[in-house]
């Protein structure tokens, strides 16, 4: 028989790489806070690219925490949806989609410098594209494009007032197959299923959306699952064989 | 003022629903948020917006707006366009941005309440 474990997983955590993120999000601190914080699992979701992706799972190997590759793609609607992978090469794909399809570059005075980093900490280089900007991807394309590459397309915070697939198109599409929809910690888990009456087609998860270690795991869910993997989490969202995301 | 009337304006050409461009606008609002839109904008308002998602056509009918005129020469997705059809919702398309063409609307039907 299977044995299920509970884990604690924040699956959307911004790193240096974001404009918007602090500097202190480097690997090793978003690695050692989630182990201090118990959080067994994190997805690595940086604007529109995944290049910091790498690091953060090297540099977390040694306390055996689970990072998941992933990018949080900005459509031509300004929705901001979670694109979530086991594997790298799949992230990669869909940040090579995502750039071929985002326009400008980064002006750090104005925006924020955006590192690439090693898993020691040091600085390779810098991204000169603008990640804070939208792609030209519509969002059903995001979606799709996510689904095909293997990977979870989770809504970011559908709570907040910009950004959020509520906000931008008033309601959920018809045949926008969302994996889960994400939560702000502004908001509880009742009240999201009654105010977005389309929510209860789909899971609510909670994840910290992290740009400084002091939210890193501090609004997250708690999956029972077999092991921290992208496949368990499937399941789970699916409440298929005995996994599921556990209520708060 | 009819619609008919304010699709003839010459920045504003139609992509569908000619049909139903016989009805009364009363004034207009302008977004891009859908979310806001359905918060705030009027029966009989025409909608200005740079969104081309087929959600549009929902928000209208919705809140029984009188059209859709997409700004800045955006053009309705096809999906938007097939869904318009069917929903009997009229889209013009505006090839001035946003401020030009509410300064125009504006001036034509008045500030609405």
């Amino acid at each position: 028989m299977t044995m299920l474990c509970r884990v604690r997983a924040d699956l959307h955590v911004h790193t240096c790489l974001s404009p918007c993120g602090d500097l202190e999000m480097s690997p090793r601190k978003i690695a050692a806070t989630a182990l201090a914080r118990n959080i067994r699992m994190l997805a690595i979701c940086d604007h529109n690219s995944a290049e910091n992706a790498p690091a953060v799972i090297m540099a977390a190997k040694a306390g055996n925490t689970t990072v998941l590759p992933g990018m949080e793609v900005c459509s031509k609607e300004e929705i901001h949806v979670l694109g979530i992978f086991e594997e790298l090469d799949a992230a990669f794909k869909l940040q090579s989609i995502v750039y071929d399809h985002l326009p400008g570059k980064n002006d750090p005075d104005v925006f924020g410098p955006q590192v690439v980093a090693n898993e020691w900490d040091e600085v390779l280089g810098f991204q000169e594209k603008l990640l804070i900007g939208a792609s030209d991807l519509p969002v059903d394309r995001v979606v799709d494009e996510i689904h095909r590459l293997g990977g979870l397309a989770i809504a970011s915070h559908i709570d907040r007032q910009m950004f959020s697939v509520i906000s931008q198109l008033g309601f959920i599409p018809d045949g926008l197959r969302f994996d889960a929809l994400e939560l702000t910690c502004y908001i509880r888990t009742d009240e999201a299923r009654h105010r977005f009456e389309r929510s209860r087609q789909f899971p609510l998860v909670r994840n910290s959306d992290a740009h400084q270690l002091a939210d890193l795991g501090t609004n997250t869910s708690e999956y029972l699952v077999e092991r921290p993997s992208l496949e368990e989490i499937r399941k789970a969202l699916r409440d298929e064989d005995g996994r599921t995301v556990i209520e708060e | 003022m009819k619609l008919k009337d304010v699709a003839q304006q010459p920045h504003l050409s139609l992509r569908c629903g000619g049909d139903h461009i016989d009805r009364d606008v009363t004034g207009g609002y302008a977004g891009d948020l859908l979310s806001d839109v359905i918060a705030n904008s009027k029966a009989g308002d025409v909608w200005l917006t740079m969104q081309v998602h087929m959600n549009i056509v929902a928000v209208a009918v919705l809140k029984d707006l009188a059209g859709i005129i997409l700004v800045g020469g955006r053009e309705p997705a096809e999906e938007t366009l097939e869904r318009a059809k069917k929903e009997k919702v009229a889209i013009l398309v505006s090839d001035l941005p946003a401020f030009e063409t509410s300064g125009r609307l504006f001036t034509l039907i008045g500030g609405g309440a």
